[in-house]
């Protein structure tokens, strides 16, 4: 009772701010409420059990990839009527893409995968259930090669984002923070001996 | 505790009892919190007096111990000024968001063996989420304050917050590896036996990394540029008055105190007792260790010049990360061998 009150919270929660990100002017707001949408998918993760994927969702995407985007979003000062002005243009295709992903979830959601039988709810684990253990063993075990190639995958992506920036303009200063701390007091510091002025 | 009470007041439902337990147990927490954290603005001025010869506070009541009261009321009772450009509701959202997660984070902290309000699996995980959140208050607040200064300090601040996370994540995925879980209760009690089980040993730098990216987290001296008193004013709080301003205080010094306790129960052996045959293990020494740690903060503040920012990038990605990644193959060497007592 309680559960299912808990659950139709967050769930409304969610698809209202997911609806409110795309639908809100401010493009600042509307980071903000894909913040407040992952944070209550993380609710609707954790009563399904899943603790570990609950909060590395908020520590991944809320604590670390949203602040990085909301950094970008207040730096640039976006021009809403600009973007709005293809907006009937565009507008076929738009509901096109809606039409092909809706399809797609009634399919998968609809089908035989998701519906109770093939997939009945799960039972709830005893306390010394460790949920981030058993991700861990099918993870460096059955899929080790899937999570090796993602993570060289991303090492691509991060090498080649540090190439694209790694720009030496000519006749710029940089300071050697190593030769800094080796300075003596000899190297830079001269005491004279002067005649007192009379 | 639910099974004492309920003969007492058996026309109540079980949830409603529940519930009422549990904020009992929260406001067993909070209310010495908040406490600590009045005597601790206290604590500093005074320290940072002594350090740099001056009395510090002394009017009010004996010593000056009733400032952090007149202080209390001063902010409670001030207007809070919003701006005219200013986004209102993320203004006033912004100082919860900054102190809702240094309350929340409180909730896995184990004081002992028994004593901890949630005792979940993934206790170390949930404070990295929790600490990480923490940025939002900051972010929010300069933007929403429509003010150069105040986007400015919440410029500095994220991108800081956002380098010291990783540093701060990598060692705590040491401390992991050597307890072998990620239940901070566990994590304790994987480095019982003596002094020289605890972590702080084999994980020496990751303990020093730990503990400078916590005070770059928390925004104090040295690196805290995002406040720059000298450059930005106040940074991301400067048009804050009030009880807004002393939300985002109260965060900032609740935060200093987790992050003084998590370094005394991850590398430092926690609630463990230094000489096992003189006094056994103790909530007290949980509280000195967290002590000792809490007066760093201040010494510190009191000691270092405040690093410049780009220095505090360059300390960031390219000292403190590599230092902590090439400790955990380290580590993994010690934990393969079976090294000292604490990987046995």
């Amino acid at each position: 009772m309680l559960e299912s009150l808990i659950f139709y919270f967050f769930a409304s929660l969610t698809v209202i701010s997911a609806a409110t990100v795309v639908t809100v002017r401010n493009p600042v707001h509307s980071a903000l409420f894909l913040v407040l949408t992952f944070f209550s998918t993380a609710f609707i993760w954790m009563l399904l059990e899943a603790e570990f994927l609950a909060i590395s969702l908020v520590l991944v995407y809320v604590g670390a990839v949203m602040v990085l985007f909301l950094f970008v979003v207040m730096m640039l000062d976006i021009n809403i009527a600009r973007i709005r002005e293809g907006f009937i243009k565009f507008l076929p295709v738009g509901i096109a893409l809606a039409l092909v992903m809706f399809g797609l979830i009634y399919y998968v959601v609809s089908g035989d995968q998701f519906s109770l039988e093939s997939m009945p709810a799960p039972v709830a684990k005893s306390a010394e259930y460790s949920n981030t253990k058993e991700l861990g063993m099918v993870l460096y075990t059955e899929y080790v090669f899937a999570f090796e190639i993602a993570a060289v995958i991303l090492l691509v992506a991060i090498i080649a984002a540090i190439s694209l920036t790694l720009r030496r303009r000519p006749g710029t200063r940089y300071q050697n923070p190593s030769v800094q701390m080796k300075v003596q007091k000899q190297d830079r510091l001269r005491i004279i001996k002067m005649e007192a002025e009379k | 505790m639910i099974e004492t009470l309920a003969p007492y007041v058996p026309w109540l439902p079980e949830e409603l009892l529940y519930l009422i337990v549990t904020l009992i147990k929260v406001m067993v927490i909070l209310i010495p919190l908040f406490v600590i954290v009045a005597y601790y603005t206290y604590a500093e001025r005074k320290i940072i007096g002594y350090m740099q010869i001056r009395i510090g506070p002394n009017r009010v009541g004996p010593k000056g111990l009733f400032q952090p009261f007149a202080d209390m009321f001063k902010l409670m009772f001030k207007e809070i000024i919003i701006p005219t450009n200013a986004n209102k509701y993320l203004f006033i959202i912004a100082p919860v968001l900054a102190f809702a997660p240094a309350m929340g984070a409180w909730a896995v902290i184990p004081f002992n063996d028994t004593l901890v309000f949630s005792n979940i699996n993934a206790g170390l995980l949930y404070i990295l989420a929790m600490t990480s959140l923490g940025v939002y208050g900051v972010i929010i607040a300069g933007w929403a304050s429509n003010s150069k200064y105040a986007l400015l300090g919440a410029m500095r601040s994220a991108a800081q917050i956002v380098a010291y996370e990783i540093a701060m994540g990598f060692a705590l995925v040491g401390v992991l590896m050597a307890g072998g879980s990620l239940n901070l209760g566990d994590i304790v009690n994987a480095q019982a036996g003596s002094m020289y089980n605890w972590f702080f040993i084999p994980l020496f730098p990751l303990f020093i990394v730990y503990f400078i990216a916590g005070l770059a987290e928390t925004n104090r001296a040295p690196f805290d540029v995002a406040e720059g008193e000298s450059e930005i004013v106040a940074g991301f709080h400067v048009e804050y008055s009030g009880m807004t301003f002393a939300v985002f205080f109260l965060g900032e010094y609740a935060n200093m105190i987790l992050i003084s306790m998590l370094t005394a129960l991850l590398f430092l052996g926690g609630w463990l007792s230094p000489f096992p045959s003189l006094m056994g293990d103790s909530i007290l020494w949980l509280f000195l260790k967290t002590g000792f740690f809490m007066l760093l903060f201040l010494w510190f503040r009191a000691t270092f010049p405040r690093y410049r920012y780009d220095q505090i990038m360059r300390l960031g990605w390219k000292v403190l990360i590599p230092v902590t990644i090439v400790w955990l193959v380290v580590e993994g060497i010690f934990v393969y061998y079976n090294v000292g007592p604490w990987f046995a």
